[in-house]
């Protein structure tokens, strides 16, 4: 990999990492949601370092070039993001619908003793 | 002295139907607790049931029909009432019906009665689209349980507290409670039958059966569901 390609993907590939553990050191991130991010971004930072890793794995998955390889990857990696967030939105979504339903019936169950 | 029987009305926007709805079943069935779930109705819904004489349970936002449903559920079952009414607010479902559908339960032999539109000669008239599904449904259903329930999308139902006590878990389909439900209540070994009812078509037409793209979805989403529960453990 030429030199100039490569402190620009570990330039990209430490800034990513750098982010999401500052993300989650502030907790603007929760560290459950943080672990495929970092996983990801440490792959890609070992990548951009050790090329020789990149040309095995394309071979070991029968791809032709190494770009095919890294889009193969980020894609899977998509997604398992997108499948993790549709988890976590059923499970947010049937919460706030139980805490809707306890907030409604607590409510009712005021007015009824306030009345009687 | 409470009543062991809840009577619960599901409603949203439903400010031209739901006073009629509550004076008349009060008038009929005075003996029986009422509420009416507001599912945060944009209109007078709230107001109007408060002042024709119900508890009303207000969503803060609108959450949807099923949701509803099992608002008044955890109500039933929170405040220890032994059987439950469901009748629409929009005023298709006839409350005179109440009575027939409570006998029945109160008599114990089913667990859950279905207000049936279907099964005596009853003038209701619903779009194609409607009935395209609820043929659909029929068949699935039998297919699935080998059940055969003629009306399998009614909301005109009245159960016990065993039901109730299943209800108020994570097994009710909150987004779309209908033929998946029955099917579920069969698996699960409960008791399950269908009285004829008097319906009304929709006076306001709003319904979302008139939009093909929505019964389309709809249809869709009630078959998978269907199929889910089938082959869900329990």
């Amino acid at each position: 990999m030429p030199l100039k390609q490569e402190i620009v993907a570990f330039t990209i590939a430490f800034s990513i990492f750098i982010v999401i553990l500052e993300l989650v050191r502030e907790k603007k991130l929760r560290e459950e949601y943080s672990w495929l991010w970092l996983l990801t971004s440490a792959g890609l930072i070992i990548l951009t370092i050790r090329y020789d890793i990149l040309i095995w794995i394309t071979y070991m998955i029968g791809a032709v070039l190494p770009t095919s390889t890294l889009f193969f990857f980020a894609i899977i990696f998509l997604m398992l993001v997108c499948i993790q967030f549709s988890i976590r939105i059923s499970r947010l979504t049937n919460q706030v619908k139980d805490l809707t339903q306890e907030i409604t019936i607590l409510r009712a169950n005021n007015i009824e003793k306030i009345r009687t | 002295m409470k009543s062991d029987t809840l009577v619960i009305v599901p409603a949203y926007n439903e400010e031209k139907n739901i006073e009629k709805v509550v004076h008349s079943i009060k008038k009929l069935y005075p003996f029986l607790d009422l509420i009416v779930i507001n599912d945060g109705s944009t209109d007078m819904t709230a107001a109007k049931a408060q002042s024709a004489g119900a508890l009303v349970l207000s969503h803060p936002f609108n959450m949807g029909y099923g949701v509803s449903l099992q608002t008044g559920y955890k109500y039933a079952v929170y405040n220890n009432y032994q059987y439950l009414v469901q009748i629409d607010g929009d005023g298709q479902h006839d409350p005179s019906s109440i009575g027939k559908l409570l006998e029945v339960i109160k008599k114990g032999s089913a667990d859950i009665v279905l207000g049936s539109r279907f099964i005596e000669g009853n003038n209701y008239r619903t779009s194609i689209f409607r009935m395209v599904g609820i043929y659909l449904f029929r068949y699935v259903l039998k297919l699935l349980s080998g059940k055969e329930i003629k009306d399998v999308t009614t909301g005109f139902q009245a159960m016990n507290r065993r039901v109730l006590d299943l209800f108020i878990t994570d097994v009710f389909p909150c987004d779309y409670p209908d033929a998946d439900v029955i099917l579920l209540l069969s698996r699960l070994g409960f008791n399950i039958q269908e009285i004829p009812v008097i319906m009304y078509s929709n006076a306001d037409g709003k319904s979302m059966h008139n939009n093909p793209v929505k019964v389309l979805y709809y249809i869709f989403k009630m078959i998978l569901s269907m199929f889910l529960t089938k082959l869900r453990k329990y």
